[in-house]
């Protein structure tokens, strides 16, 4: 009688984050979503879109915005606040524009003020009692054991001996006046997974993902796009023109590109199946404090 | 680093770099498959994970160099590759204190998606393999070949079996090490098929392999001929997981939230845990019973036809049905059960042992209600499957015990369907996940008990006797004046022709509670008990005025959850420790200080102060008449 239909990985992904969403929804007293406008960001918003259809996500975006990211970035947050009929909210942290903090002369403090503080502020300010993140557990050894439901202090401090197991699929989201959770709805997604479902979906995502000539400059091993006028060269230096592409994007300073002629999605799963070096590997952040970088950012309070 | 690039084991899938079209189509219909791993470090198990990630290319460059430099410097294996270094980095993650219960490792194969959960260590084993074990669909059991089957492997097989699994993989390591003789494998499966039928395990797969040398993982090992089986990899890539089940079932659907974004449209949105749906299908609403028709089924990518288990979806209905969260949506002619009792196993997470009789949250589905457990049936002992007698639940231990919850829930029982009956109970002032349980069946009892509705009702009780019933809830140490100015309110609200009813701690338990003793599961049974008396009393219209010493937040919150709103009156008798040990009117301070006297409040069991009373009576600043007048006055102003 029943026509059986299987579902694919991605189908069952998909109902898992829709699930997860619908869940912190209903449970939460003021929920948002941390937008970074990455690849990440974009299958997240667009679970969100699914999710609550039709209505729009019952929640704001919330960029905590570094004034360091790709131009290019900030024209699709624009868009797609737009277009997902969510309010956008953008927060920069005063302290660090009022001591020009940037990512050319203070390092991890750079990340420390702009991301981690900056974060904290915009939390408070709004007072928000959960927070959806993009984070997945395979990207990087320290996220495999995260849970999806994150708890934090009122200093939003993470205890990491005091999580809770999650079974089944029920979470305990209740939380005393002041804690919060960090909520992390594509947990069990892999990079591939995101890639292949911005394939099928058409999940808009910013073009910095393709390869195109871009100027660029080589810092330290890194290759870095001159994004703006604010880059430091050095005298007589004159960025070259490479065809390059982004696996992550972050603050453009601090993010490595790949010379690459991948400018399609079909090029850029490939190209990302050919690789042999992992994704975050272009990623200054993780090598702060050695390996256990992540662990020590998180227990600070970035995400 | 060269040597291991040339590895023929690392190599990419042509199809990537000829036809990467064509490689996304087929990874497109990829099924996936959840799974869990269960063994400690001798059996292989980092060893196996770590194979399955290498061999299904999963292992980049620069983590395939740090491998290897680490191989050297800390591996085990000489010169070779070290895989269990790929994921035992939960082992300096203890020595740091963390917390972990489940790492999740991910990785692919042409066929399907594959999440592992891996569960660290010995200690916290049982909690650890609950919560990977909830969301797998099936259990590779590790079993050293030169070792057999151990406390271990029956330990990790009962727990499979208890979480529900129905496709076990006996996989038989280390074959390397006893020269892939037929013999050693043969000996093993056949205790383990012993075992596994005395507990109800009928069915499971076993694989002789050997992590380390890579034989029978994805390939067929020439040092096994006698083997016919499928590989590891092969049989996780075919094997049938239960979604094709689930569906055939009637359809279930626990509803997580209503879409409402303007008048014209209602759709109950929810995540499918059994059967399918259709558009026109008849549907009933649980616990209201309400039926009617499912009209569309909305998604953002165009309306459905049919959706089918697993998926999460919006239904909207042809008729205007009550319906919201915590409601269970299913097929009207097949309906779930509603109770309110129920026989369970739980299995306690908590540092904090169990308290029979103490209220906690319980979330099954999307409700929430709130819930008591009795004293276990029995306890069951994971390593022999024994039954031991037990009367409360420790970290880690699994038992037997009927459950009740304040209001009706909508299951089924767990080996149906999981998600109408797994649950978790959660403490109400901590807010922690402490349990995990399992809904057999609900109790007789709660389908032949019904509620008696009575023609004299409360408000009549209150009017004939001209006042508002209240519950004077006395809180505070032992020797701090609860049982003097709670006679002294007595006497003046008897003055003022106020039927008023006096509830002391030791008076009661001279009677209703001379079988407790003083234990934390007893104090909370106490009160509980204490509790339901009061609430019989205001409804005979009466003000009760209770003495007991009431040392937790829980027990309070739990009374207080009983009453109607506003008749719950929480006072504090808030008294040094120091100056009630002073006095000590019945040299109970005493005997506890010199251990004649066990679990005596304030010594050597705690006293739980109310955050926010109604009433704080601060004995240092007022006589016990100061007090009781301030009390009535705040009763009757």
């Amino acid at each position: 009688m029943v026509n059986a239909q299987t579902l694919t990985h991605l189908e069952r992904l998909e109902a898992e984050s829709i699930h997860i969403l619908r869940e912190v929804v209903a449970e939460a007293d003021k929920p948002v979503m941390l937008y970074s406008v990455g690849k990440d960001s974009a299958v997240m918003l667009h679970l969100a879109r699914k999710a609550f259809y039709p209505s729009p996500p019952p929640f704001p975006l919330l960029h905590v915005d570094t004034t360091w990211k790709f131009q290019e970035m900030y024209k699709l947050r624009d868009r797609m606040a737009a277009e997902s009929g969510m309010e956008l909210l953008v927060y920069r942290n005063q302290e660090a524009m009022d001591r020009g903090i940037n990512p050319f002369d203070h390092g991890a403090l750079h990340t420390d003020m702009w991301k981690t503080e900056g974060l904290k502020q915009a939390l408070n300010l709004y007072g928000f009692d959960a927070a959806f993140g993009g984070a997945r557990r395979d990207e990087e050894k320290s996220r495999a054991k995260e849970r999806i439901f994150s708890f934090r202090t009122a200093s939003h401090g993470w205890d990491p001996k005091n999580q809770r197991p999650e079974l089944w699929n029920l979470y305990n989201a209740r939380k005393a006046k002041g804690e919060s959770i960090r909520v992390f709805p594509i947990s069990n997604w892999t990079e591939l997974d995101i890639w292949q479902y911005i394939h099928l979906n058409d999940v808009p995502i910013v073009p910095l993902y393709f390869a195109a000539k871009r100027p660029t400059v080589e810092r330290d091993g890194m290759l870095l796009m001159v994004d703006d006028d604010r880059f430091p060269l050095a005298p007589g230096e004159v960025p070259v023109e490479r065809s390059i592409r982004f696996r992550t994007l972050g603050c453009y300073p601090l993010t490595g590109a790949v010379e690459s002629e991948a400018a399609t999605l079909p090029q850029v799963i490939q190209e990302m199946l050919l690789t042999t070096t992992s994704e975050r590997q272009g990623r200054a952040i993780d090598k702060d404090a050695g390996g256990a970088g992540m662990e020590k950012k998180k227990q600070e309070g970035y995400f | 680093m060269t040597d291991l690039v040339t590895d023929p084991i690392y190599k990419t899938d042509a199809l990537i770099a000829e036809d990467i079209d064509a490689y996304l189509d087929v990874h497109q219909h990829k099924t996936m498959l959840r799974f869990i791993t269960c063994g400690s470090v001798d059996d292989g198990k980092s060893t196996l994970i770590g194979r399955l990630l290498y061999d299904s290319k999963m292992i980049f460059e620069d983590q395939l160099e740090a491998l290897q430099a680490d191989s050297k410097r800390v591996g085990t294996q000489g010169q070779e590759i070290d895989f269990a270094l790929l994921v035992d980095g939960l082992a300096a993650e203890r020595e740091q204190g963390i917390t972990i219960d489940v790492a999740y490792r991910f990785f692919t194969t042409e066929k399907r998606k594959f999440i592992v959960a891996d569960t660290p260590g010995h200690e916290q084993y049982t909690r650890n393999m609950v919560t990977g074990a909830s969301t797998a669909d099936l259990a590779v059991i590790l079993i050293d070949a030169r070792k057999g089957v151990l406390v271990q492997t029956r330990r990790h097989s009962y727990l499979a079996h208890l979480i529900g699994i129905k496709n076990i993989v006996l996989a038989i390591n280390k074959m390397d090490l006893v020269d892939y003789d037929q013999s050693v494998y043969d000996a093993i499966l056949k205790d383990y098929t012993a075992f596994a039928h005395s507990i109800g395990i009928t069915s499971f797969t076993p694989i002789p392999i050997s992590g380390f040398k890579g034989d029978n993982i994805t390939a067929h090992s020439e040092h096994t001929p006698w083997y016919t089986g499928p590989t590891l990899m092969a049989h996780l890539e075919t094997v049938e997981v239960d979604q094709v089940s689930d569906q055939e079932k009637p359809l279930r659907m626990a509803v997580q939230w209503v879409n409402r974004p303007n008048l014209d449209f209602r759709g109950f949105s929810g995540q499918i845990a059994a059967g399918v749906v259709r558009v026109g299908d008849a549907v009933r609403v649980l616990p209201s019973g309400k039926t009617s028709t499912v009209s569309r089924i909305v998604t953002l990518d165009g309306d459905l036809e049919q959706a089918v288990a697993g998926q999460s979806v919006t239904l909207c209905f042809a008729d205007e049905v009550d319906c919201s969260r915590g409601d269970v949506i299913a097929a009207s002619d097949s309906p779930p059960q509603v109770a309110d009792q129920f026989e369970t196993t739980i299995v306690w997470m908590a540092d904090e042992e169990m308290l029979p009789g103490r209220a906690y949250w319980l979330k099954i589905g999307t409700q929430t209600v709130s819930a008591t457990v009795q004293q276990p049936k029995y306890q069951i002992n994971v390593n022999t499957m024994e039954q031991l007698a037990a009367k409360t639940l420790d970290l880690n231990a699994i038992g037997v015990a009927n459950l009740s919850t304040d209001r009706q829930i909508v299951f089924e029982p767990y080996a149906q369907n999981r998600t109408l009956g797994g649950f978790i109970l959660i403490d109400k002032i901590t807010n922690a996940t402490v349990a995990a349980g399992m809904l057999h069946f609900s109790l007789r009892r709660a389908q032949n008990v019904h509620w008696q509705a009575t023609d004299v009702s409360r408000e009549h009780h209150a009017l004939m006797k001209h006042q508002k019933p209240a519950v004077l809830w006395f809180t505070g140490l032992s020797g701090a004046g609860k049982s003097t100015i709670a006679n002294l309110v007595e006497k003046r609200l008897a003055r003022m022709n106020r039927h008023t009813f006096l509830l002391d701690g030791d008076n009661v338990r001279h009677g209703l509670n001379k079988d407790l003793g003083f234990t934390d599961a007893d104090r909370v049974e106490n009160i509980r008990r204490v509790g339901e008396v009061a609430k019989l009393m205001t409804d005979a219209g009466l003000i009760v005025i209770t003495a007991f010493i009431s040392p937790f937040r829980s027990e309070r919150e739990m009374v207080r959850q009983m009453m109607q709103p506003g008749e719950f009156i929480e006072v504090h008798i808030d008294t040094p420790l120091a100056d009630a040990e002073a006095r000590d009117v019945k040299g109970l301070y005493k005997k506890a200080r010199s251990g004649q006297l066990k679990n005596f409040t304030g010594i050597d069991s705690p006293y739980e102060a109310p955050l926010d009373p109604e009433i704080r009576i601060d004995t240092a600043g007022m006589t016990p008449d100061e007090a009781a007048d301030a009390i009535v006055a705040r009763l009757i102003p």
